[in-house]
Parts: C-alpha cells; sequence; structure tokens
C-alpha cells in the first residue's frame, strides 16, 4: 500500500515488519525467512573479529539489499554504546544505529540513565538513533525529546515470547509520539504482532520469534500478515468494546 | 613489541601499523572497524603506527538483534 509508508528520518520503507537476524543457526533458513517476512531493514551486532573470519551475513544482507540497523547489544554503559556505535558507522558506512544499553543480562531491560545519556552523545554526533527503550511513556518522551528518530519500547524482555504486557503503557507512548514506534522485543506470535499495530505502532521489530520457530519461513510469513492486518485493523477504527450483546439483524416482530 | 588485540597479547615488529594488527586477524577489506585505546581509527588512518602495549579492537557484523 504505497500511501501508507512508513517513514523514518526521512526514508521510506514498504514494510512495517521489521526483522532482526538473531538467533538463526543457519544462513540459508535465516535468508528464507528474511524474504518471506518482507523486510527491508534488518539488525546485526558488531562482535569482536576471529581469526576464522566472518559469518556471511554481511554477504547475505547485501545480496538481499536489505538495508542494515546496527545494534549495540551487549552494551552496559553509555561509553561501551557510544564507542560501538562509532565501530559499526566505520565498518558498515551507516549512521543509523539500534541503541541498546541494558542493565543485567537475566532481563535485559535497558538502563534508563545510560540510554539516555548514550542517545543525546550520539544524536550530536549526527547519528540516526533508533533506540529499544522500555515500555515507559516517559522515558519514550525523553528520547524523543532528545533528537532520537524513532521510539522502539518492548514488549516483554528481549527473547522471552511473553507478547505485550503492558498494552496501556504502549498506547500512552503512541498517543504522545512525534516519531515512528516501534514495537520492539517480546512479541511470541502473530496475534502479538497484530496487537502492536493496533495499538497504533508504526512498525514491529522482531527476531527470536521468527527465528527460532519450528518453522522460520513459515512464522515469517504469519508476521508480515499479522503486520498488514493489524495496521489495516488500527487505520479501519475497531468497534467500541460493549458489555451486554448488541444484535447484528434487525430486531424480529414474533 | 606487544600488542593486546582482541584480548590476546600479540607480538609484533617494532614501527608495525593499523593494517599489519589487522592482517594478523585475516581481517577483510570491508565490513571491520578498529579502535586503538578506545578510539575509532578510521580506515584512511590504517597505516599508523602503533604504539607498544596498545589496546587494539576489531569489530565486525555479526547476526544479532
Amino acid at each position: 500500500m504505497s500511501e501508507d509508508q512508513l517513514v523514518i528520518a526521512g526514508r521510506e520503507f514498504g514494510s512495517r515488519l521489521i526483522m532482526g537476524t538473531g538467533g538463526s543457526g543457519n544462513l540459508s533458513v535465516l535468508e528464507r525467512a528474511l524474504v518471506a517476512s518482507g523486510t527491508e531493514m534488518t539488525t546485526v551486532a558488531m562482535r569482536r573479529m576471529d581469526a576464522d573470519g566472518g559469518t556471511g551475513v554481511l554477504e547475505l544482507l547485501r545480496r538481499l539489499n536489505i538495508q542494515l540497523l546496527p545494534n549495540t547489544a551487549g552494551c552496559r554503559s553509555a561509553a561501551e554504546a557510544v564507542l560501538t556505535a562509532r565501530l559499526a558507522r566505520e565498518a558498515l558506512g551507516t549512521d543509523w544505529v539500534k541503541l541498546e544499553v541494558v542493565a543485567d543480562e537475566d532481563t535485559l531491560l535497558p538502563d534508563p540513565h545510560e540510554l539516555l545519556d548514550a542517545a543525546e552523545t550520539l544524536v550530536a554526533e549526527g547519528f540516526s538513533v533508533l533506540p529499544y527503550t522500555n515500555d515507559d511513556p516517559v522515558l519514550a518522551r525523553r528520547l524523543q525529546d532528545a533528537g532520537c528518530v524513532a521510539v522502539m519500547p518492548l514488549g516483554s524482555p528481549i527473547g522471552t515470547g511473553l507478547g505485550i504486557r503492558n498494552p496501556h503503557n504502549i498506547e500512552l507512548i503512541v498517543a504522545r509520539a512525534s516519531v515512528p514506534v516501534i514495537l520492539d522485543a517480546g512479541i511470541g506470535t502473530a496475534s502479538d504482532a497484530a496487537l502492536a499495530m493496533e495499538l497504533g505502532c508504526d512498525a514491529v521489530l522482531l527476531a527470536t520469534a521468527v527465528t527460532r520457530a519450528h518453522q522460520p519461513e513459515r512464522m515469517a510469513a504469519a508476521m508480515r500478515a499479522a503486520v498488514e492486518g493489524g495496521r489495516l485493523a488500527r487505520r479501519a477504527g475497531r468497534i467500541p468494546r460493549r458489555f451486554w450483546a448488541h444484535a447484528s439483524s434487525p430486531a424480529r416482530e414474533c | 613489541m606487544r600488542i593486546r588485540l582482541n584480548g590476546k597479547e600479540n607480538t609484533l615488529a617494532p614501527g608495525s601499523t593499523v593494517a599489519d594488527a589487522l592482517a594478523l586477524l585475516g581481517a577483510p577489506e570491508s565490513g571491520v572497524a578498529v579502535a586503538v585505546d578506545g578510539d575509532v581509527v578510521p580506515r584512511s588512518q590504517w597505516h599508523t603506527a602503533l604504539r607498544d602495549g596498545a589496546v587494539v579492537e576489531v569489530l565486525t557484523a555479526v547476526q544479532g538483534g
């Protein structure tokens, strides 16, 4: 639907599903899933180069012509995340970054203070910053005000597949957003992705839910359909919820 | 001279450059970035000589996120 493009930092995307590359054990399975998802942008992580060479993922993504969104996964402080973003820009030639600064390994929840600090530094250095954030409307607002080009609240912690634990917070973030809201993390199955869109999110970012599904390619297609369906439903406008039944057929005179 | 390259001690000839350190890892021409002592070294500066004891980090993109 060309009249309903997602625009992030002036760049247009036809797909509102952003599928990451994490969690796939096999590049050809990943390739089929990425294609089935219809994603036009995908995440990669930055790690130390080993003597035995790279993983081949960059070659694959170039071949598929999918835009790279490097992340700062694994960073625990603003300083670490800023250095990782700078290295990603140098290595990959993009100033887009998915900013992740997590507080601990058990929850992988964002550290709000370090996250905001890193976002301010990177925005000042000309990066297009897409922060992975808590489902906290206040923090989302602060990140937006700091100049981030999108905000990416979690549905639930990374890799849990617990879906959207606080839909009202996501709606609050959407209600006050002047940049795209991308639901990032926690998606378990297609209905979670549809709900994110119905709540008003502009896009969904997921990886594990597809890459660790029993059939990744099929789940990627399911997520694509769910995001499109949820978006259409949001734009169509749902009926109000009622407590009592409301007949959909005319009253019958018996 | 000795450097710490991606967390491991390595010995290089005196006067060795960032590019020499990259060669030790067999790093490809593209898709990698280097930090020396916590600062990014742009590709255009890879001919720069390393100091003895330099901490060199070489990163590349892998699946993730």
